[in-house]
């Protein structure tokens, strides 16, 4: 165990996880078990993929990483630094829209560097570069409310990456955008994941996109979370989704999936009839 | 910063909109002159067939129709003093515009301190948890007492004059603020909270840059929703005495019997609700020139 312990500590990788558990509201009766036992190792640069039921602590596993909130098992690092509060090198990007209604776009993107005390030029010019990447550098000094939903989500990345961190944690990010658009963002992600070597974990719904993205697929169980198996995607980039490669992988996720799925329904329903 | 992305936006976005709004407000504008119309109409009616009595009732064309004579209760001149002419002071116009704007005055000072006041303290509240533990149980245990009770307070306090009508409407509002102050800070967005921190922002620059912004638009909205509790208020705390007035001005119409002039200042009393109703919402549109109108949605159900 303190070998182990040792191991993990001494591990270069952008995140790792030993014995991650988790429990909402633990020690009151509304105390509730999202998390299991997660070990989880992601390397720099690597691209992991969670995929699981709904309800199965995928966004905890997320907030825990993150710092926002504390694990109530297990211990967690990122570069050998223990995750104990949020740090600009793990940017977390969220599904519903984040972005500082009274802020214009490039204020948002350049928030972090105002906390910091940045002068409005260099703000200004790192917004601008954080921007051309998204490609929206025209909507600078727009209001978040006069963008698209789609736009949106691209500042919003714009400005996790604007932090230069060194992990982008990722909460459904695409799910609100319509497939073509999607397929976009996804293409501009493996570039932007390529030019700054930092971590992604994706979270996702949808089996295409982990199959498109991922270097390898976390599945989880049904609540509480535990890793059901890690799939790796020795796929090239660019992939062709049509490739009996990829059809194939889809397959195997979907089988794997499924039986959680169902699970989670039938664990759904049997809490729901008790009340 | 604010500044130049107000500069940087509103020519642009504002042109187009112009003509429209414009029209707009001209038609608010309107249907407010038909809707009180509509109702003077209807009590000159009821005086022309004899239903109001005209000396208990007077209608707006007897009330409204001798100003100047209306006027000269307005007298703002210490004539009481030794040594000043009873015919010293103001002109009558000049004194009703005294009046007002002492009146107006009060309303305007007690709606800022109260406004600054509640804000601060509701998020000092949240900010110190001890705080919350010390003040919150007493300011829930007092938002419920009516105001007309702390005027005997205000006038232990203060005496007569500005102050104890100020504290007054401060008081009146005060607690409320807090209590909703509270309320919208624990209603802020979770991930604007999350995003802060996440970029590495301290307890006092999340509460600064994100809990402060996106309550804002939400008090501004409870301070509009208070000025009208504001003007009653002062005109209660007037009509105790302190040198001048419109509530005093009612106060005297009440012990002079004379109905035409209550309802002139009723009259007037109305029109500067109105008026301050009006600049509130100038100074929200200003201010909150990043929260999108939904009025324009509703109408089209
Ligand atoms: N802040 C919270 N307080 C209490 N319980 C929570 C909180 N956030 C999540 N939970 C509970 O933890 C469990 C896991 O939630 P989580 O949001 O992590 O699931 P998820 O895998 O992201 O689901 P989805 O795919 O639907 O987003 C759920 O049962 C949820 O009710
Ligand atoms: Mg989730």
């Amino acid at each position: 165990m303190a070998s182990d312990t040792y191991a993990a500590w001494s591990s270069q990788d952008a995140v790792v996880c030993r014995g991650i558990g988790m429990t909402w509201a633990e020690g009151t009766p509304r105390a509730h078990e999202a998390l299991r036992d997660i070990d989880l190792d992601i390397a720099p640069g690597e691209f992991v993929v969670l995929l699981g039921p709904s309800g199965c602590g995928k966004s905890t596993l997320l907030y825990l990483i993150a710092g926002l909130e504390k694990a109530s098992r297990g211990r967690m690092w990122s570069f050998r630094d223990p995750v104990e509060a949020p740090s600009p090198d793990r940017s977390l990007i969220f599904q519903e829209t984040s972005l500082f209604p009274w802020l214009t776009v490039w204020q948002n993107v350049s928030f972090g560097l105002s906390i910091r005390g940045a002068p409005v030029a260099e703000r200004r010019a790192v917004a601008r570069e954080a921007l051309s990447r998204v490609g929206l550098v025209a909507a600078m000094d727009k209001r978040p409310d006069e963008l698209s939903g789609g736009m949106r989500q691209r500042v919003a990345v714009a400005r996790a990456l604007a932090m230069r961190p060194k992990v982008l944690l990722m909460d459904e990010p695409f799910a609100a955008l319509d497939v073509q658009t999607r397929a976009k963002m996804q293409d501009f992600l493996l570039d932007v994941r390529r030019d700054s070597g930092a971590s992604v974990l994706f979270v996702t719904h949808h089996i295409d996109e982990a199959v498109a993205l991922a270097d390898r697929v976390v599945v989880f169980t049904a609540r509480p979370g535990r890793i059901k198996t890690i799939v790796p995607i020795g796929l090239p980039r660019p992939r062709d989704p049509f490739s009996p490669e990829c059809e194939a992988l889809r397959r195997q996720l979907t089988a794997e999936l499924r039986s959680e799925v169902d699970r989670a329904f039938a664990e759904q329903e049997a809490l729901t009839s008790d009340q | 910063m604010s500044s130049d992305l107000v500069a940087g936006r509103l020519p642009g976005a504002a042109a187009p909109w112009l003509s429209a709004a414009r029209r707009q407000s001209l038609a608010r504008f309107g249907w407010a002159m038909v809707s009180i119309g509509l109702f003077a109409g209807l009590w000159e009616l009821a005086w022309l067939t004899g239903v109001a009595d005209a000396k208990l009732l007077p209608p707006p064309h007897i009330f409204l129709g001798n100003i100047p004579d209306q006027a000269r209760y307005f007298n703002t001149a210490t004539r009481w003093q030794i040594g000043v002419n009873p015919a010293d002071g103001p002109s009558p116009y000049e004194a009703v515009l005294v009046t007002i704007g002492a009146t107006a005055g009060r309303v305007f000072a007690g709606l800022g301190i109260a406004a600054v006041l509640s804000v601060s303290v509701g998020v000092l509240i949240r900010y110190f948890g001890l705080l919350e533990k010390l003040v919150l149980p007493t300011i829930t245990l007092l938002s419920p007492v009516s105001p007309i009770a702390w005027l005997p307070v205000a006038i232990f306090i203060f005496g007569i004059g500005n102050k104890p009508a100020i504290f007054m409407v401060v008081v009146a509002l005060f607690f409320h603020m807090v209590l909703s102050t509270i309320s919208q800070i624990d209603n802020v967005n979770r991930n604007f909270i999350h995003v802060a921190r996440t970029m590495g922002a301290s307890k006092r620059q999340v509460y600064a840059r994100v809990i402060i912004p996106a309550i804002l638009p939400q008090l501004l909205i409870v301070l509009r929703l208070n000025l009208f509790g504001a003007w009653m208020v002062v005109l209660v705390a007037e009509s105790t005495g302190v040198g001048f007035g419109l509530g005093q001005v009612i106060m005297l119409a009440r012990n002079t019997f004379n109905p035409s002039l209550v309802f002139f200042t009723i009259a007037l009393i109305g029109l500067l609700g109105f008026l301050s109703d009006w600049v509130l919402r100038q100074l929200q549109k200003r201010i909150l020139y990043w929260v999108p109108e939904t009025a324009g949605v509703l109408r089209g159900l």
